[in-house]
């Protein structure tokens, strides 16, 4: 898709400090290399398959089906891997790649803390140092993520600055690496941040598109109508989206965290709010003041409470190739209801934005059309926060 | 016109960072006169920005006081066009590459031009990305100062060829803010920046604090830079930081004479 090295139309690129400019260089020259290196790929997919779980399944959902009483759904079950979300495919990618490149040390930004468990996971692993920023706030919400970090051996260091969310830990962990670069490597979390990172990532998770595509024509002989993922950063989404990107005919959306709404200032939706803008290493769209000073943004979600978007999909909402809509907390919540009630499955509450916009979607389509929506990963870890927003008294 | 080169002729430059609207833009124009009265010359004036990444915890705090106060682009533009009645020493701009983009490359410059700005300092545009910037900066007559770290290597020679008004080395890796040690060899960086391009001045900025620094610093580049430890006297002071800046500024210019 890039039109020049590191740019998705006017998107990505590399704003970054120049005491950072020869680590990603070296960073992307090491990538170019491996990904085309078989014992490299085949060291990733054993991990893939004996570590995380791969591949995952793919669970047609007769019951939301019939009682939606439209398309077929099927659930692209990122849920079940190691972990219990889909953020293991790029850290063991990325610590792989690291530790290959001679670093000893990975650290990263966490925000509901599914990708500093996933780095912590995989830095335990491979035997390396590990140090997870997370916004203090998210230390308070997710309080259950700090101790299962720690309990790997990673530090964690709650992240005062700013809103003390997200974008503050990615530009803590941002700090923390021109501080130490020589043995350390930053494990980014999502598709976005200065070039390369958006590739690196979107590849190592495009394997989820990869599955689906073999295990749909296995089971219904054609391609999906639609894929379905929410959008935060978007690595999930890219990575659901990617190997369909050439198929027009697949429909492919994602659900932005409205928040309490788009016409509020209490929102996370960058392309339905946002402009185009520059920040943590990329262009791309951003919620932002007329100053181009970043929103304080809101979501229920933790790991989708984030001011920007993965400048690749920037890049496939301007040329029209994916949609982006908005869905609000409580039709998150209530499709995080929905699902475990109908199926069984608790999801996470960021995957529950994807699925709120295939339960609207699905009786609006025929029968013998299919909708597959990723469930990015497991609900456990939200069920205290679910409770008390619907007025219950339990904490983690 | 004055140039940023203007303030390294015959002399080494103190250079002197300040947070606009610390804590407020009538006290940022009485820290600035009082710099430049303790000798500084070159004022490197900082526009807030939400996240600042290149910055440690004391300008860090500058920029969350100031934003918090409601100091914007608009009323700093406006603050600078009054100072200039009052200071004739060169003065730039150091902000995020998103504070100038969102205002639109072309309109900031034109009104930097307009209110006697003379460049400006973009710690998150590196050479790849600088020519989004520079030409514009160019045809108003302003200087887009490059950087270069302690990790540029290879990369000093082809940033120093192309560089403008001055090379802002960065003397220690990680954000800014005071150290007590600089241990990176100046002298080095400073060598490949004078072979790449013999004209251009070389200052020294992050980490130094001291006067003993300031010395150390200046015997090795053209000029120093200071941020943190001025930032941290007005976060102490407040609105009574003008002549604690005035006698710091002081010391520090006389430590480098």
């Amino acid at each position: 898709m890039e039109e020049k090295i590191g740019r998705f139309g006017k998107h990505g690129g590399q704003y970054i400090p120049e005491t950072l400019m020869n680590a990603v260089i070296e960073l992307e020259k090491a990538y170019n290399f491996y990904k085309n290196d078989p014992s490299f790929q085949k060291e990733l997919q054993d991990l893939f398959n004996d570590y995380a779980g791969r591949p995952s399944r793919l669970y047609y959902a007769a019951k939301m089906t019939a009682d939606l009483g439209g398309a077929k759904i099927y659930l692209k079950r990122e849920d079940l891997n190691h972990t219990g979300a889909h953020k293991i495919n790029n850290v063991l990618g990325q610590a792989l790649l690291a530790k290959k490149m001679g670093k000893t040390r990975l650290i990263a930004e966490t925000g509901a803390g599914q990708h500093g468990v996933a780095t912590a996971t995989a830095a335990a692993l491979m035997g390396m140092e590990c140090v997870v920023f997370m916004g203090k706030e998210d230390t308070e919400r997710q309080a259950l993520n700090v101790y299962r970090m720690r309990l790997m051996g990673a530090k964690v260091v709650p992240v005062t600055t700013g809103t003390a969310t997200l974008k503050d830990a990615v530009s803590e962990a941002m700090r923390e690496w021109t501080n130490r670069i020589e043995d350390t490597h930053y494990c980014l979390g999502s598709c976005m941040g200065p070039h390369p990172f958006p590739t690196i990532v979107r590849d190592f998770q495009a394997v989820i598109s990869k599955e689906i595509k073999e295990q749909i024509l296995a089971k219904e002989g054609r391609l999906p109508d639609a894929v379905i993922a929410c959008v935060g950063g978007g690595s999930n989404a890219i990575g659901a989206f990617y190997n369909f990107i050439e198929d027009k005919n697949v429909r492919l959306i994602g659900c932005e965290a409205a928040g309490r709404g788009i016409d509020t200032f209490e929102t996370a939706a960058t392309i339905n709010t946002g402009k185009l803008g520059i920040f943590h290493g990329m262009k791309s769209y951003f919620c932002q003041d007329k100053y181009g000073q970043i929103a304080p943004v809101y979501s229920i979600s933790a790991g989708l409470d984030y001011p920007g978007i993965g400048p690749e999909h920037a890049y496939l909402h301007d040329i029209g190739r994916a949609e982006y809509v908005p869905v609000t907390d409580e039709e998150a919540v209530e499709a995080f209801e929905y699902l475990s009630r109908m199926e069984g499955i608790i999801p996470a509450i960021e995957s529950a934005h994807a699925l709120s916009y295939a339960i609207k979607l699905a009786p609006t389509m025929k029968k013998d059309q299919i909708i597959v929506v990723n469930i990015s990963g497991r609900g456990d870890k939200d069920c205290a926060a679910i409770a008390r927003y619907r007025g219950e008294n339990i904490y983690d | 016109m004055t140039k940023l080169v203007d303030a390294f002729k015959n002399r080494k430059a103190f250079v002197a960072f300040i947070t606009c609207g610390d804590p407020t833009l009538e006290n940022t124009k009485q820290v600035v006169r009082a710099a430049v009265r303790g000798g500084a010359d070159l004022i490197e004036l900082g526009i807030p920005f939400s996240d600042p990444t290149a910055e440690g915890p004391v300008i860090q705090g500058a920029n969350v006081r100031a934003l918090a106060g409601g100091v914007t682009t608009d009323k700093i533009f406006e603050m600078v066009e009054d100072l200039r009645k009052y200071v004739t020493v060169p003065m730039l701009f150091m902000t995020y590459a998103n504070v100038v983009f969102s205002y639109g490359i072309d309109r900031f410059c034109k009104r930097c031009a307009e209110v006697g700005i003379n460049g400006m300092i973009l710690p998150d545009v590196p050479f790849e990305e600088k020519e989004e910037f520079a030409p514009t900066c160019r045809e108003y007559g302003l200087d887009f100062v490059s950087l270069i770290a302690p990790t540029s290597a290879d990369r000093i020679a082809k940033i120093a060829a192309s560089a403008e008004g001055f090379v802002y080395c960065v003397s220690s890796l990680g954000v800014t803010g005071m150290r007590t040690n600089i241990t990176t060899d100046i002298g080095a960086m400073v060598k490949l920046v004078r072979e790449a391009n013999p004209e251009i001045p070389c200052a020294i900025g992050f980490g130094i604090s001291t006067p003993e620094q300031a010395k150390k610093m200046a015997l090795q580049a053209d000029g120093v830079i200071v941020g943190s430890a001025i930032v941290n006297r007005v976060a102490e002071y407040g609105l009574d930081a003008a002549p604690v800046v005035y006698d710091y500024v002081k010391s520090m210019k006389d430590a480098i004479s």
